[in-house]
């Protein structure tokens, strides 16, 4: 359990229980082949540790995250692919060795929650535009309001409008 | 339907609330993992005996040993796991209580500690394997020492029990399922 | 009893928040005038007692006085006197008072500086900060007393967790809480105005300058935070985005589109009611990060001694600080007048696409971070999220969201022209086109989507500096005029061009150190020389040394490219005096071009050491850019016409039109 939990520090700063140093990767664990260390450090990269669960166990220094690591090493050089590797695991621990949920139906919301916020906001935001294009044809106002108007604008006029700040730059 | 719209930020507080309450329950671990292998048979492993009066646990012994038929418990436990020291008096209870045997596996343990860790504290297993490289370890998909898996009568895995076990534990959650499982 | 001091200054401090939480408030809505003048000097003896509680405290650490629980749990006397001050925030105690103390000044700044606020506004306003402060002091003195005493007194303490005994702790806690406290004033004001009915383009200028300096103050602490853990974690990474990294995420993404909205409210009277909704969220963010990391509910911070007391306190809060201003929304906040109309392509028009993606980018962060304990409390499992899902939506989200930061200043209020914006970003788009064939072409090995980052960080900074060119018509009019032009705009004009550059820089940053990041691990003897990238590493010996509170293990690296020595790197492992696990100091090179950043590991037993090199291309450029953020955020702080006690508006409107 290392580093990841001086990350608290971002609001708390609690004692990191047990924080250690960062040794995650140890070179005793790598492959001489470094197209397959690549991969395994790809895959390694995207499995949450199962013990300091903040962590990835390429980064972790728990001792069962080397023994995964090591694992995913011997079935890569076995042969294995990687979504076998991943199957391999998600297999004994869960989706939750997966920092990328898997698309299924208890995950759904999580992947089409932003987009669909994203069209849904968008969507409203049109119909303002719309609702306010209707307010712009509004009759024209009448002549009390038109004086009541000019009197504000003489009176902003000579307060200095923020408008007429040079901060507008289409000119 | 304008006044709904600012409704809105309420009504998503709202629904957060009952999740965050519901998450501060104090008997929710948060660090818990669903094992799948729940529901599913137990995976196949070998492990070789730890002490020389005892033979060792292979999964075959669930299918058509001597296992077969029976709801048993499998303990991985280590000699250098201080919560399994306070685990250990309680594991009789199941074979005492609940009439069910208790296998034992010594995850990630040198041989001479697990014995000598069996031999201060007494041994409440039926059969005792040892798994020194972690690897049947991995194949249960334990994440530390002690874990409890209850096994039922088909050989399949149906409960997970992460960390010590207690008394309460065993009359409150075990021993209803083993009732059942026994049915 | 310097000890108990702290401890009665503290409950001191809660009665005068009471009274100035209800007093003002009620002469506001009976229109009494010396009821609502209660306010400040409240507001100022609060300030004064927590100053008090606060010296106590740190008191109390730096002569090590271990009868006072939370210092024998997070001190030794061994530790260097920084560490001991610093100490006193680096736990959840004493970080309570610390955001407890902030609060305070906040409202003593306000209580002093806020002459030119409307009486009304300014009670309200004061009233609901000493409500927070209620909630929080009384959370401190029920569940989280930083004034414990322990008997008997133990004779050493526990010493300071080694990973936050640096300078880091000094400086980014304090200025992530300014952050988040900042925020809390633009929140007193929203609701104020809320029960006031009116929001303004005065209530818009008054908020400003606090969302401002919060923002600013956020954005520091956040820049400091990761260069913390880029140096200290040792393998080189600057964001996790772990669910505690996310806390201090959002409400910097709310400020940033508050610190906009707020604009448009403040130039064309629109977008009151959301501007009034960011208000909220923004501290709503921060209270939710507050529950989020002090609670418990989340695996990140499960490491930390829970208390589920704890948890529920905050909650009650959170339900009735954020509760109860969403309710009083719902109610008050449809009466709000909509104001100027505009067209969709204006500059309001991109504040609003920059409102939208903004808020869906915080809310995709928000999702994220909750959804694993949203799942596994209705019974669904446990799944985890982590960068790749932020990959997959954050940055498609955010994207075209720097994209368009480039465009929108160019865009004229209530009706722009974009054809002839773009027509003005020429320049920038062939800056972009070169920059992204020179960077396909000098890394062809790099993800595409390097090129891309590169190409949009181009796009903005050139985009950015030519809207500054056009502002003070360079070369297209003699120099002088330029040069005067220069001097003579709006502060606030060049904190924007900064924080956009700034931005602009730092995402270049982060896609050179995320692409092009180079890797090495491998055993070493002393005297041998490894060959990493262009550069070569011999180590020269490692060294067993004392150094005050630690024992170190030096390694000395000679650092050579083409022969010649480029630098000496000295990465250490420390063992420190009580906690049982070494933690290593990783040593840094840096150029504007890379870092190069080398870690010393644990030794193999056989005379070999393990050894970690990084090249991290750019990574400067992150907190570079942030900084430059930062430096915007000041310069337009200082903007005369925004200061809290600002002279009159027409004045500074003299001054601007003449500019």
């Amino acid at each position: 359990m290392s580093g990841r939990r001086i990350l608290a520090a971002f609001l708390l700063l609690l004692p990191l229980l047990a924080a250690g140093p960062a040794m995650a990767v140890r070179p005793d664990e790598m492959l001489s082949d470094p197209a397959l260390e690549a991969r395994a450090r790809a895959i390694s990269k995207d499995i949450r540790c199962v013990v300091c669960q903040s962590e990835n166990i390429d980064d972790s220094d728990a001792d069962i995250a080397h023994d995964l690591r090591v694992l995913i090493r011997e079935q890569l050089a076995a042969g294995k692919s990687d979504q076998q590797v991943r199957d391999f695991l998600v297999a004994r621990y869960g989706d939750f060795v997966l920092l990328k949920p898997p698309f299924k139906m208890k995950t759904l919301l999580l992947w089409a929650g932003p987009f669909a916020m994203l069209l849904i906001a968008g969507g409203g935001i049109l119909l303002f535009y719309r609702r306010r294009r209707d307010t712009v044809e509004a009759p024209p106002l009448s002549a009390d309001e038109r004086a009541k108007l000019d009197a504000f604008m003489a009176e902003n006029e000579n307060t200095g409008s923020s408008n007429s700040d040079s901060e507008g730059t289409a000119r | 339907m304008r006044r709904l719209i600012f409704l809105l930020p309420l009504v998503v507080l709202a629904a957060l609330l009952v999740f965050f309450l519901r998450g501060l329950d104090p008997s929710r671990d948060p660090s818990a993992i669903d094992s799948p292998l729940i529901g599913k048979a137990l995976p196949t492993f070998s492990a070789p005996a730890l002490l020389a009066d005892k033979p060792g646990i292979d999964s075959r012994d669930f299918a058509d040993g001597d296992l077969r038929g029976k709801v048993v418990a499998v303990n991985f436990f280590a000699s250098w796991c201080l919560p399994c020291r306070a685990e250990h008096p309680v594991l009789k209870q199941l074979t005492s209580e609940l009439g069910i045997p208790v296998i034992g596996i010594a995850y990630k343990d040198k041989k001479d500690a697990a014995a000598g860790f069996l031999a201060e504290m007494g041994n409440p297993y039926l059969r005792v394997g040892t798994d020194e490289p972690g690897r049947i370890g991995i194949d249960f998909g334990i994440t530390g020492v002690p874990e409890t898996f209850i096994i039922d009568k088909q050989g399949i895995v149906r409960h997970r029990i992460g960390g010590p076990l207690n008394p309460q534990l065993i009359d409150e959650e075990i021993a209803p399922l083993v009732r059942e499982l026994n049915k | 009893m310097i000890t108990e001091i702290g401890h009665y200054a503290l409950v001191l401090a809660l009665i005068l928040a009471v009274a100035q939480a209800t007093l003002p408030l009620i002469g506001a809505q009976r229109g009494s005038r010396p009821w609502m003048a209660l306010a400040q000097p409240t507001a100022i003896g609060q300030f004064g007692f927590l100053g008090l509680s606060f010296l106590a405290l740190i008191h109390a650490y730096v002569v090590s006085d271990f009868s006072v629980a939370a210092v024998y749990e997070n001190s030794h006397s061994a530790q260097p006197l920084i560490y001991r001050i610093a100490g006193a925030w680096g736990n959840h105690e004493g970080s309570l008072l610390l955001w407890v103390l902030i609060l305070a000044l906040f409202g003593a700044l306000l209580a002093l500086f806020g002459d030119n606020l409307p009486p009304r506004l300014r009670a309200r306003a004061l009233s609901v900060q000493a409500m927070i402060s209620v909630g929080f002091l009384l959370f401190m003195l029920f569940t989280s007393n930083p004034f414990a005493r322990l008997d008997p007194a133990p004779l050493e303490g526990r010493e300071l967790n080694p990973l936050l005994q640096d300078p880091g702790l000094a400086t980014h806690p304090p200025m992530l809480y300014i952050g988040y406290v900042g925020l809390s004033m633009a929140f007193s004001f929203a609701i104020a105005a809320l029960i006031d009915g009116k929001v303004d383009a005065a209530w818009a200028r008054w908020v400003r300058p606090w969302t401002l300096l919060a923002w600013t103050t956020l954005t520091a602490g956040i820049v400091l935070g990761s260069h913390w853990a880029y140096y200290e974690l040792g393998w080189g990474g600057w964001w996790y985005w772990d669910p505690v990294e996310n806390a201090s995420f959002m409400p910097w993404l709310i400020a940033t589109a508050l610190l906009h909205s707020a604009i448009v409210v403040e130039k064309r009277d629109a977008l009151k009611a959301w501007t009034i909704l960011l208000a909220i969220l923004g501290f709503a963010f921060s209270m939710l990060g507050t529950f989020l990391v002090r609670s418990g509910v989340i695996t990140s911070v499960h490491a930390f001694a829970q208390d589920p007391a704890r948890g529920l306190f905050i909650l009650a809060l959170l339900t009735v600080a954020i509760g109860g201003s969403f309710v009083l929304f719902a109610w008050r906040a449809p009466i709000l007048k909509a104001g100027g109309m505009f067209a969709p392509i204006s500059r309001e028009g991109a504040m609003v696409i920059n409102n939208l993606l903004l808020a869906t980018a915080t809310a995709t962060v928000l999702l994220g971070t909750l959804y694993p304990l949203i799942l596994s409390v209705s019974g669904g499992g446990t799944v985890s999220v982590g960068t790749p899902y932020y990959n997959a939506t954050f940055v498609p989200l955010t994207l075209p969201l720097v994209a368009l930061t480039a465009i929108g200043p160019f865009l004229g209020w209530k009706r722009g022209d974009l054809p002839a914006a773009m027509q003005r970003l020429t320049f920038a788009f062939i800056a972009t086109f070169i920059a992204a064939v020179l960077t396909w072409w000098w890394r062809t090995d790099g993800p595409l989507l390097a090129v891309l980052g590169i190409a949009i960080g181009v796009w903005l900074l050139a985009g950015t500096l030519l809207e500054w060119a056009g502002r003070v018509k360079l070369f297209r009019t003699d120099l002088a005029t330029s040069w005067s032009r220069a001097v003579n705009l709006p502060r606030a004009a060049y904190g924007m061009t900064l924080a956009h550059a700034g931005l602009a820089i730092a995402i270049i940053g982060m896609t050179g150190a995320s692409a092009w990041k180079v890797e090495h691990i491998q055993v070493m003897h002393v005297g041998e020389t490894v060959e990493v990238g262009d550069y070569a590493y011999r180590l020269d010996n490692v060294q067993t040394l004392p150094v005050e509170n630690y024992l170190a293990e030096r390694a000395t690296f000679t650092v050579l490219q083409d022969g010649k020595t480029v630098t000496t790197l000295q990465p250490e492992r420390r063992q420190y005096l009580v906690q049982p696990m070494p933690t290593t100091e990783s040593a840094v090179h840096t150029t504007w071009k890379q870092d190069l950043y080398a870690v010393i590991g644990e030794p193999d037993g056989k005379g070999g050491w393990t050894v970690r090199f990084y090249h991290e291309p750019l990574v400067i450029w992150i907190w570079g850019g942030g900084f430059v953020m930062v430096f915007g955020g000041l310069i337009s702080l200082s903007d005369r016409r925004y200061r809290v006690g600002a002279p009159s508006r027409a004045l500074a409107a003299i001054r601007a039109a003449r500019a």
